[in-house]
């Protein structure tokens, strides 16, 4: 029962934090991949570095239980299936989170993208078992692999001579700083044009 | 709705959901929730699609491949609804139509109306034709599930929690999305008309 009182309490910061930063509109999603406007990018790639630096730290002081670490495999579909996924990104201006959350504010075209999702993912099931006998289930670098090393024995670091703390925390930072760094718009010449921001 | 904050406000408020996630129970992950939906009205239409079994780690098996991988562990998630990660994803849903529900549009109910029938963006690129955004958001959707399950995760599994741990697989996916979403997105949207660069 705790372990559902933890799903509600986290889900529903998470949906919060997902509509606050302005992830649940297409408009900002499509915007930021046509790298008109980078807020939304600055805003993760922050979280990111941000977590991640909290992350490791609160495993090198031993706050945080190493077994809640979770790492997924790399092999050739994940490269593959990202670009599948990053055309369909740019068409919609939505993702999986985004969408869900979106329906929930209201929106309408996010309804068709969950329904479209909801085909797609049944399409996989279907045709998992054909592709996992193909080259997009190969392996990369061993798989479950982290570039820093977490501390967990399920997974090996790729980075092994230097303290896994040490790498994590370089990562972090170097991406709070790039999110720092990035213009919000970066190609504008004509600064009045960012007002015509429409409702979420 | 001018509920959205100042990038490094919300970058702070996104961090803290990632690691609380983390650090309580597990790293956030939300396609493969639209699996285990299928997979409980697929077994609503033909309950011999999961069964219980003695044999494999979960407790129970599939007749389809990949709800019976790893032990059965999506068959057992879709027999049980009342697991962390679905129970998770319909909270995120909650959040965000509760954030809605609180903030303040700074847009007409007009504007607001129009804008959740499709993007700006794409009105003044594709017209205000609602089949067709619709079904190009259909198809979309179709899209990003079928690459995300592929991937074995999404945004928020690969991109979000997968780069958060530093593992070799969230870069991959980053990658590989962008490889795409960026040249498709300009592309597709990209006219003189909304400040093409």
């Amino acid at each position: 029962m705790t372990t559902i009182l933890l799903a509600i309490v986290l889900g529903l910061f998470f949906g919060f934090a997902l509509h606050r930063v302005g992830a649940t509109s297409p408009h900002h999603i499509i915007n930021m991949l046509r790298l008109k406007d980078l807020r939304l990018m600055k805003t993760i790639l922050f979280a990111i570095g941000l977590s991640s630096v909290v992350l490791f730290l609160g495993l090198a002081l031993g706050l945080i239980n190493v077994g809640h670490i979770s790492v997924k495999s790399a092999y050739v579909g994940v490269l593959i299936g990202g670009a599948i996924f990053g055309t369909g990104f740019a068409i919609g201006g939505l993702c999986p989170g985004t969408s869900l959350t979106a329906v929930a504010t209201g929106r309408k075209d996010a309804m068709f993208f969950v329904l479209g999702g909801l085909v797609g993912a049944f399409a996989y099931m279907l045709s998992f078992d054909f592709i996992s006998q193909t080259f997009l289930m190969d392996k990369i670098a061993g798989g479950k692999v982290t570039l820093a090393a977490t501390g967990s024995a399920k997974y090996d670091a790729l980075l092994t001579s230097v303290s896994g703390t040490a790498v994590a925390i370089a990562i972090g930072i170097a991406l709070m700083a790039f999110a720092w760094w990035l213009p919000e718009d970066p190609f504008s010449k004509d600064k009045t044009h960012h007002n015509m921001v429409p409702a979420e | 709705m001018n509920a959205r904050l100042p990038w490094l406000a919300g970058g702070v408020l996104l961090a803290m959901s990632f690691f609380l996630a983390v650090m309580l129970v597990k790293p956030i992950g939300v396609s493969t929730q639209f699996v285990i939906a299928d997979a409980m009205a697929w077994n609503q239409l033909d309950n011999s699609i999961i069964t219980k079994s003695a044999e494999t780690k979960s407790g129970y098996a599939s007749s389809n491949a990949y709800l019976n991988k790893s032990g059965g562990k999506y068959a057992k998630h879709a027999a049980n609804p009342m697991n962390y990660s679905f129970i998770f994803v319909l909270a995120m849903m909650a959040g965000a139509g509760l954030s809605a529900l609180l903030s303040k549009s700074n847009a007409t109910p007009q504007q607001d109306a129009a804008e959740r029938e499709m993007p700006q963006v794409w009105r003044q690129r594709f017209g205000s034709s609602k089949a067709l955004r619709y079904t190009a958001a259909f198809g979309a959707g179709f899209l990003v599930l079928y690459g995300a399950r592929m991937a074995g995760g999404c945004t928020s599994g690969h991109m979000m929690s997968g780069i958060m741990q530093t593992s070799l697989s969230g870069y991959i996916f980053t990658l590989g999305v962008f490889a795409t979403a960026i040249p498709v997105a300009m592309m597709m949207f990209n006219s003189k008309s909304n400040g093409a660069v």
